[in-house]
């Protein structure tokens, strides 16, 4: 850390304290959940009532403007986690294992979510309800880890080696990810290819993704409202010997 | 509008249950991510009150409950 400007070690330890965390989020919480609603309400009524029907699944490939955002931050979140676990390991950064003990409840919520549309989806579309497939089979592994997580977490008393076993889970886990994005590539699978790359135009026309896009974008943000909802409570519980989350509890009328 | 009437809308070409459930499945997911930190944020705020008051009744210090249960 020798190298590293004055400022920029100041303000990696301000964000680094919990304090600062729950006073500085309050006031972004309104104006990220404002875009969230709003981007989700355009792209959902967009996706149901405006896109055209798939020419060979109909209208029940609308489905997808809620199963794609789902299944994308049930990733996004097991890699936040996994990060999370890197920087607590490393600068043992209590916030970050505040934020790794937030997103386990929620990212394991976005993977059942992507489980279950993506399971209903399939039986219109694919004659079934489950298959034992290796994209389906990996997003199931990835709500274990998940659960896992969250259970390694109770069982473990002292919050601290608690929080370095999640981390450990959590890294190690991060080799599911490569494999849920890969599986359609590398097994015969019913599950289609991906409908976004960085590399190539999408094969939709705009007015079928742009509605999707603003979902994905729109989930994002309701996600980040809910892990910093999250991360507040775990500031409060985790802080509570401390003197001013003590004159907060009092001073706040909940 | 993809829809000729709102009654199409809502068969959705024969895949209306699919689609709805669907739905409201992430409807309900959604709104419990979101109540569900609330929630209990709000529950601590009242149960570490009370301790606090309790504590300070019993001429203890701010902040001294060592026995506040994991929220």
């Amino acid at each position: 850390m020798k190298y590293i400007p004055d400022g920029l070690r100041r303000l990696w330890h301000r964000m680094g304290s919990p304090r600062w965390f729950y006073e500085t989020t309050a006031s972004w919480l309104p104006w990220l959940g404002g875009a969230a609603a709003l981007l989700i309400a355009v792209g959902t009524v967009w996706g149901l009532a405006f896109a055209p029907p798939d020419y060979l699944q109909g209208d029940s490939f609308r489905i997808i403007y809620i199963h794609v955002p789902a299944a994308y931050l049930a990733q996004a979140g097991y890699i936040l986690m996994a990060v999370c676990g890197v920087i607590l390991l490393v600068w043992r950064m209590k916030l970050a294992d505040m934020v790794m003990t937030a997103v386990a409840p929620i990212g394991a919520a976005f993977t059942f979510l992507a489980l279950a549309t993506g399971s209903i989806w399939g039986k219109p579309t694919w004659g079934t309800y489950w298959i034992w497939d290796a994209r389906i089979t990996s997003v199931l592994i990835l709500l274990f880890l998940y659960l896992g997580i969250i259970g390694l977490r109770r069982a473990i008393e002292r919050p601290e080696a608690a929080g370095r076993a999640c981390a450990i889970l959590a890294i190690v886990g991060v080799i599911n990810i490569p494999i849920i994005k890969y599986s359609v590539d590398w097994w015969m699978t019913l599950h289609q290819p991906a409908t976004f790359s960085v590399t190539s135009a999408p094969a939709m026309p705009p007015i079928m993704w742009v509605p999707l896009l603003l979902n994905v974008l729109g989930f994002n943000l309701l996600f980040a409202v809910s892990v910093i909802q999250g991360t507040r409570t775990e500031v409060l519980v985790r802080e509570r010997r401390t003197r001013w989350v003590s004159e907060l509890c009092l001073r706040e009328r909940a | 509008m993809s829809f000729d009437s709102f009654g199409d809308f809502l068969a959705m070409g024969g895949h209306g249950f699919y689609v709805w459930w669907a739905y409201l499945l992430t409807a309900v997911v959604v709104a419990l991510i979101l109540v569900w930190p609330v929630w209990r944020r709000r529950r601590f705020l009242r149960e570490q009150r009370g301790r606090l008051r309790r504590s300070r009744a019993l001429g203890g210090q701010t902040g001294s409950s060592s026995d506040a249960p994991e929220t």
